[in-house]
């Protein structure tokens, strides 16, 4: 229960933060609005082929928006050394990861919550797959690269490259995930009639979620050690 | 209360600590001096579950670090070079946090209480980065203390502070002391170490090469001693 409790706490302490900080949500709002103008700029959103880009430009947004979120979310931890001051409190590194992951993942959905309805008022797009499967989708990709993220976030954050080094790592790890959610993306959004394809995505991407979110619990251990 | 056999800690190839065997009973105020890389530091760290030592065991309290660390973690406060505080939150809002983490019955209360007792109500709302370094480590002492602690682990703790924090401070680590706290202070404050501490422990080169009491608070007895092991003058 403490576990829990430690790890809620961490993470209404980083939401409380951005709030009164303003630096990483903003960041990522504005460099998702920014991805989505330029594709309205370089595809004609009247054309119907532009609609087939809409899939790979969501998960653009979600990615590099992510990636800047997620930069910041170790890196933060370094000024005073909070770091140290987490890890001689009474909490597991796992709770820590928990907390901070649970921040990063609160954070990308805000994203989503904001872009991916501007993306398609901008690009006049008429949905005519299921907006529960794309949220399930949307949730289960995002999950997977948040958690992978946070991890490759904290064994980046004390390297002096940290926001080179971390992209370089995060993208050869979660190729499985953006290949399935791209593809299932594509179903759920224009083509229903291959729903059975989008689902066997949606499960391989859940079993690549859970399997890596249990590794990142019980290796964040020896990540966080000085 | 801490009981240490046989601790070493190596790090690429260079023994930082080297077999020390240390027991600290409870209510002792105990200063640690050194030069600079002898060890002091590192000894504070590991003692404080930050790094893992390479060899030899702790027991804080009965209770073996490598296993009960959660335990002994609620036990002490840790009090660094940095102050291990979030800049954009005020002194009321750290306070509240971390008497969180601790599990502090009443965080807020407790908070308020604190920021008093250091001399800083009237900042309790103010983000610590408009803060001085002085007002900082008051600050960083009251988040150490905030969770009521037996022992405290202070890593130079009156380094850059004016005469009133300096004397906060020692008030503080006193009024703790006459609670049962158990505290092992780096320092290079030779004044200050003969002035609160009952026992001093001089470390070199990772090693433990003299360990005395202070029965009068005289700073010449200390100078002697550390001139004698450390630079070698009799």
């Amino acid at each position: 229960m403490t576990f829990f409790k430690t790890a809620f706490l961490l993470a209404k302490k980083d939401l409380y933060s951005e709030l009164k900080t303003k630096q990483v949500l903003a960041t990522m709002i504005i460099f998702a609005g920014l991805v989505i103008l330029v594709f309205s700029f370089a595809f004609d959103p009247t054309n119907n082929t532009t609609k087939a880009v809409i899939p790979g430009v969501v998960w653009v947004i979600i990615v590099f928006s992510g990636v800047l979120g997620l930069n910041r979310s170790f890196i933060s931890e370094q000024r005073n050394d909070t770091m140290q001051g987490l890890l001689v409190a009474p909490m597991e590194a796992a709770s820590i990861y928990l907390g901070k992951f649970l921040a990063n993942f609160t954070m990308i959905l805000i994203v989503e919550i904001v872009a991916i309805p501007f993306l398609f008022l901008l690009f006049n797009f008429q949905m005519i797959g299921s907006i529960p499967y794309f949220i399930l989708i949307l949730f289960i990709g995002s999950f997977g690269f948040i958690s992978i993220g946070t991890f490759l976030a904290a064994l980046a954050a004390n390297s002096k490259s940290s926001e080179m080094l971390l992209p370089l790592l995060l993208f050869p790890i979660t190729t499985p995930i953006l290949i399935g959610v791209v593809q299932a993306t594509r179903i759920t959004l224009t083509n229903m009639g291959k729903l059975s394809s989008a689902l066997a995505w949606a499960q391989l991407i859940s079993a690549y979620d859970v399997i890596f979110f249990v590794l990142c619990i019980l290796l964040i251990d020896y990540v966080l050690e000085v | 209360m801490i009981e240490i056999k046989k601790l070493t800690k190596q790090a690429d190839n260079k023994l930082i600590l080297r077999s020390i065997d240390l027991s600290i009973e409870r209510g002792e105020t105990v200063a640690i001096l050194g030069p600079n890389g002898a060890g002091k530091s590192t000894l504070l760290k590991v003692l404080s579950t930050i790094i893992k030592p390479s060899s030899g065991f702790i027991k804080i309290n009965g209770l073996d670090l490598k296993k009960d660390y959660t335990e002994i973690k609620k036990m002490f406060g840790y009090l660094p070079h940095s102050s291990l505080l979030y800049d954009h939150y005020s002194p009321y809002e750290n306070l509240v946090f971390f008497g969180k983490v601790y599990g502090v019955e009443n965080p807020e209360q407790r908070a308020i209480e604190l920021v008093k007792e250091v001399g800083l109500s009237f900042f309790l709302n103010e983000p610590v980065k408009n803060f001085s370094r002085g007002m900082i480590q008051r600050i960083a002492i009251a988040r150490a203390i905030v969770h009521y602690p037996e022992i405290l682990y202070l890593d130079e703790p009156h380094t850059g502070l004016d005469q009133g924090a300096i004397s906060i401070l020692n008030n503080v680590i006193l009024s703790m002391k006459a609670k049962g706290t158990t505290t092992l202070m780096v320092t290079h404050d030779f004044k200050q170490a003969a002035e609160i501490c009952d026992r001093i422990i001089i470390i070199k080169n990772g090693k433990i090469v003299d360990d005395f009491r202070l029965e009068e608070r005289t700073l010449n007895l200390v100078t002697e001693k550390y001139q004698l092991q450390v630079e070698g003058v009799s």
